[in-house]
């Protein structure tokens, strides 16, 4: 199981490397977003709640792209015949783009996030960078799991790019709820209040209870 | 069974004369809600049994839930504005839990029917459709814990309106409340009942066509084939 995910994690990551085809698209509309926000906003800088929702809501709509593209390489190259033929366990499948996914969005956000601080954040960034990296990462694995599912229940269906995202913005709801509420006193103006632990536990108990269910009915969507 | 729910959900339309005119509709709009949602989640365990019995009776009872729960959904959602209107003072209040989780949960079952027209292959159709329903149908209550937990953050307020309400409006929503979920099973059993008759149709009218031309004469239908 371990060298399987291993395996097919190393594909993922590879095809990216030689494609470049997900993440700099992701990074690309990220800061495209903060441009929008901008001007649709018309501040010049944001802070507290505002910044929170400027900010998750773009990274929310960042990672749909890459939710969108998850499949696409296995679904056009025959790429689930070779998996279903190999004698390995499915749920390798799930975990191994569950973690390209969860990586994906890292590395989006390891440039997303700094360039947010640069056009838009008011409050310095530094104040409360440990919190928000645990948030992040707590929000990329919910994003990971539930956008996992949703790709693969989307892949089969003509209307992929419109699917994926009608399903997937309400499932996300919870997830965008709670990283928004925990990152606002994060950045707010004059010192980093505390994170809020109730928010955190509700996203981690979010993230634990879909990657039960995605384990669940997850083999489902590769029966042929 | 259609006799006995509709005495019910006429039966309690004089019970409740004494009450403020407008709250009457909330014998209407809190049954409905509550049936819609339980109507989801059977319709999860429906496709949970789909998935496991490939069987596709499962799926088309799955299918007849969900779709009833989503009218049921949209006569919440405009029963909970008319109030809301009517106690409040706006047709949408971003702060009430309720309201705006039921506008998600909505909008994700608004979904179903364009993943199941999207996808050609029936067999493939059903399986997924039903891999959908139980995520769906366990995003519901997680969304409401959520949500509710968003507000009551804020604002603390009590868990159910009826525990402080008299006897008298306990009965009667109760009554109304086995009335709506009567009326629901019955629409489920009529939903199937015409699905079933119109699949016969088709057939016999397959076998007098000589089997040419199916798609034209049937039209495009992502409802589960029996």
């Amino acid at each position: 199981m371990r060298s399987t995910v291993a395996a097919l994690l190393s594909k993922e990551l590879t095809l990216e490397w030689r494609t470049r085809e997900s993440v700099p698209a992701m990074v690309l509309f990220s800061i495209a977003t903060y441009v929008v926000f901008h001007f649709g906003l018309d501040r010049d800088r944001v802070t507290g709640d505002l910044a929170s929702g400027v900010l998750w809501v773009t990274l929310l709509f960042a990672a749909i792209l890459g939710v969108n593209r998850l499949f696409v390489a296995e679904y056009e190259q025959g790429g689930f015949d070779g998996f279903l033929l190999a004698p390995v366990d499915r749920t390798a499948l799930l975990v191994a783009k569950a973690l390209t996914l969860f990586l994906f969005l890292c590395i989006v956000e390891v440039v997303a996030v700094p360039a947010f601080a640069l056009l838009l954040l008011g409050p310095p960034l530094t104040q409360a960078l440990p919190e928000l990296v645990l948030v992040l990462l707590l929000a990329n694995a919910g994003i990971a799991v539930l956008g996992t599912l949703v790709a693969g229940l989307a892949i089969q269906t003509r209307a992929r790019d419109l699917i994926v995202p009608l399903i997937a913005l309400p499932l996300l709801v919870p997830v965008l709820l709670a990283a928004a509420r925990c990152a606002t006193p994060l950045l707010q103006d004059g010192g980093a209040g505390a994170l809020p632990a109730d928010w955190l536990a509700i996203l981690a108990i979010y993230d634990l209870l879909f990657a039960l269910i995605a384990y669940a009915v997850f083999d489902f969507l590769l029966e042929d | 069974m259609l006799t006995i729910a509709f005495a019910l959900v006429f039966f309690y339309a004089p019970n409740d004369a004494d009450q403020g005119f407008i709250f009457k509709i909330f014998y209407v709009h809190v049954p409905m809600a509550i049936v819609a949602l339980f109507g989801f989640v059977a319709g999860a365990v429906f496709a949970a049994l789909h998935l496991r019995s490939q069987d596709s009776k499962w799926d088309m009872r799955s299918y007849v839930t969900i779709h009833i729960s989503v009218i049921l959904a949209v006569g919440v959602l405009v029963t909970g504005s008319i109030w809301a209107r009517a106690s409040w003072g706006h047709w949408w209040i971003w702060d009430e839990p309720m309201l705006v989780s039921f506008l998600i949960v909505f909008l994700l079952y608004a979904t179903y029917w364009p993943l199941r027209f999207s996808i050609e292959d029936k067999e493939k159709q059903s399986r997924y459709a039903s891999v959908f329903a139980i995520v769906a149908g366990a995003f519901v209550p997680l969304n409401f814990a959520a949500v509710r937990m968003a507000e009551s953050f804020t604002h603390p307020q009590t868990a159910t309106t009826t525990t402080s309400a008299p006897p008298s409006v306990t009965l009667t929503f109760l009554v109304a409340l086995a009335g709506m979920t009567l009326l629901f099973i019955t629409l489920c059993k009529y939903e199937m009942a015409s699905k079933h008759a119109t699949f016969r149709l088709r057939a016999l009218r397959r076998r007098l066509a000589g089997d040419e031309d199916e798609l034209a004469l049937n039209g495009r239908s992502a409802a589960p084939q029996l």
